[in-house]
């Protein structure tokens, strides 16, 4: 994490203050594979810039909802709205963060961070610039030109972190990227993403089963169970550490473990 | 960690020569087991027979002739059942409207196409390419397939949701993604695709390797014979070598690197200096290249033959 963050400065920041997010909607929804639904009764409304959790037990379709919402699977019944535009098919705007190891294993870290931007049309020599600067504020910058199996699990996820942001999408979809790193690692990529995210505007869907996570990254916290949105709550203080002691904070902690069954 | 290499070659080298050595010794003195070697020629005599035919014009015009045969049929084959393989795996239109014939050729020896190929073609030379594609387009292509397959689908999903569409993904993943296997498929492919010129030379040539092979067979002349078995066996060897090798080559990702002959430097400069057992395994990122050292010490050459 310490590598040179600092000396790059943030390269590919929109106008500050203009939200650029999309606002990601899906009205009485039913979502699932072709055969096999998983949630009924979807109606969620993600407003511009916002970031959301989604928490729930492994199995409750949370990665169903993002995968939906990345155009990757069609909903079964009701829409998926971008925009209040019915969304159809991946885009480019939308960028997905995987839980496991989503880079091209045949590229460098720089050349998975450059391949959004050539996908765009972006010249070589910008994209190369622009990958470098995403890797460098990643703290990156000396693993450029490892192939991702060099480096360790954490480093791969930030360079996919730098991948979903590097074309500047109006939305990112996170699906446990923190997942499988131990404690240590994953705090810091929390921090990590707090500070890369700020000032993209973009709104965020971030699915986890860590209830601290989805407390300390979301503005609201989505809770699935038993097929549907089980209920979507404010998260007073987010993305404050000193906020943990909150009684607040601690009361909300206590419902979503509640009702999560544990 | 140099010696090893070189303990190896010298170990293929032993091998070699050891063959050798049992080959002149067992036809030298004319052993008269149960398996006769007394009508055998010597090495020394296939050696002199070498020799000869390296200095006449007809060994080249052989050589040439079943070299530009062989590249030529093994190149097309392996650009069609590429494009197959992947048509057939990625679509089921394709995979219903194709499968079918391709499963019922597949299993006919691609030497029992001859008649086929002088029906089909007004000259030898098209028909024995012919024979020679067909050969190694089976292998190519049923490893490509499944190699296709076999991808991880979060690499497609990947490039789907950044916008990609069916072409980046043919280029970005599909193709990259399969490659390993492919390779394996054209290993297979230049193997076969030997067998079968040099038996359809044998059957319908003029010229070439396999031709020359069997005229001397024909006359009665054994040394000849071994010289065209021998001429055979080592340009199989450098073909697949190089197959091999560039298979390697374009392969280098893949997490666990093959031994390259003469430890060829890898896409990232390593320092030379560093003792490679110096590392305590404390943090692999610091390390890489010692680790990619360890994989080319550990992993198996599995060209050995």
């Amino acid at each position: 994490m310490s590598t040179s963050s600092e000396t790059v400065t943030a390269p590919v920041t929109p106008a500050s203050g203009a939200v650029r997010g999309t606002r990601l909607a899906f009205r009485s929804a039913v979502l699932g594979r072709p055969d096999a639904p998983v949630l009924y009764d979807v109606d969620l409304d993600v407003s511009p810039g916002e970031i959301l959790t989604v928490v729930g037990p492994s199995g409750c379709g949370k990665s169903t909802l993002l995968r939906t919402l990345a155009g990757l699977l069609p909903p079964l019944g009701g829409a998926a709205e971008v925009d209040g535009v019915p969304l159809t098919e991946p885009s480019a705007d939308r960028a997905l963060v995987f839980q496991e190891d989503a880079l091209l294993p045949w590229r460098t870290l720089r050349g998975n961070v450059e391949l959004p931007l050539a996908i765009s049309g972006v010249p070589r020599s910008e994209r190369r610039s622009r990958a470098e600067s995403w890797l460098a504020r990643v703290g990156l910058s000396a693993q450029a030109g490892q192939l991702p199996h060099r480096v360790s699990g954490g480093q791969r996820q930030r360079a996919q972190l730098a991948r979903a942001l590097a074309d500047s999408p109006r939305a990112v979809l996170m699906d446990e990227p923190f997942g499988a790193l131990d404690a240590q690692t994953r705090s810091g990529m929390q921090d990590l993403l707090v500070e890369v995210l700020r000032g993209t505007g973009a709104t965020v869907v971030f699915v986890t089963h860590d209830v601290d996570e989805a407390l300390f990254l979301g503005d609201r916290v989505a809770l699935l169970g038993s097929g549907r949105v089980a209920a979507v709550r404010d998260v007073p203080g987010p993305r404050d550490r000193g906020a943990v002691d909150d009684p607040a904070r601690v009361a909300l902690r206590r419902d979503i473990l509640t009702s999560l069954g544990t | 960690m140099t010696r090893r290499p070189l303990a190896r070659y010298a170990l293929r080298t032993v091998s070699l020569a050891a063959f050798l050595g049992l080959w002149q010794l067992l036809t030298s003195l004319n052993v008269d087991l149960w398996l006769r070697f007394s009508q055998f020629p010597t090495v020394t005599d296939v050696a002199r027979a070498f020799a000869d035919r390296l200095s006449g014009g007809d060994y080249w015009t052989d050589l040439t002739d079943s070299l530009t045969r062989i590249l030529t049929g093994f190149a097309l084959a392996a650009v069609l059942g590429v494009a197959t393989g992947v048509l057939v795996a990625r679509s089921r239109l394709a995979e219903d409207l194709l499968g079918p014939v391709l499963e019922v050729i597949r299993p006919i020896p691609a030497i029992a196409l001859v008649p086929v190929a002088i029906l089909l073609f007004p000259s030898n030379e098209q028909g024995i390419v012919f024979i020679t594609c067909t050969a190694a387009f089976f292998p190519v292509l049923v490893s490509t397939r499944h190699a296709v397959r076999a991808l991880t689908p979060v690499w497609e999903e990947a490039v789907r949701t950044m916008g990609g569409a069916r072409l980046r993904i043919l280029g970005s993943v599909v193709l990259p993604g399969a490659l390993p296997g492919i390779f394996g498929g054209l290993s297979v492919g230049i193997g076969v695709s030997w067998i079968c010129v040099i038996s359809a030379e044998m059957i319908s040539g003029q010229y070439g390797v396999g031709y020359r092979t069997w005229q001397d067979y024909t006359v009665v002349n054994y040394p000849g014979v071994f010289v065209g078995m021998v001429t055979i066996g080592v340009l199989g060897w450098i073909t697949s070598t190089a197959v091999e090798l560039l298979g390697r080559r374009l392969t280098r990702w893949l997490p666990r690197t093959s031994y390259v002959p003469g430890g060829r430097s890898t896409r990232v400069p390593r320092p030379a200096a560093v003792p490679v057992r110096a590392d305590g395994d404390s943090e692999h990122q610091a390390q890489p290249e010692q680790q990619g050292h360890k994989d080319t010490e550990e992993a198996r050459d599995e060209h050995l033959v």
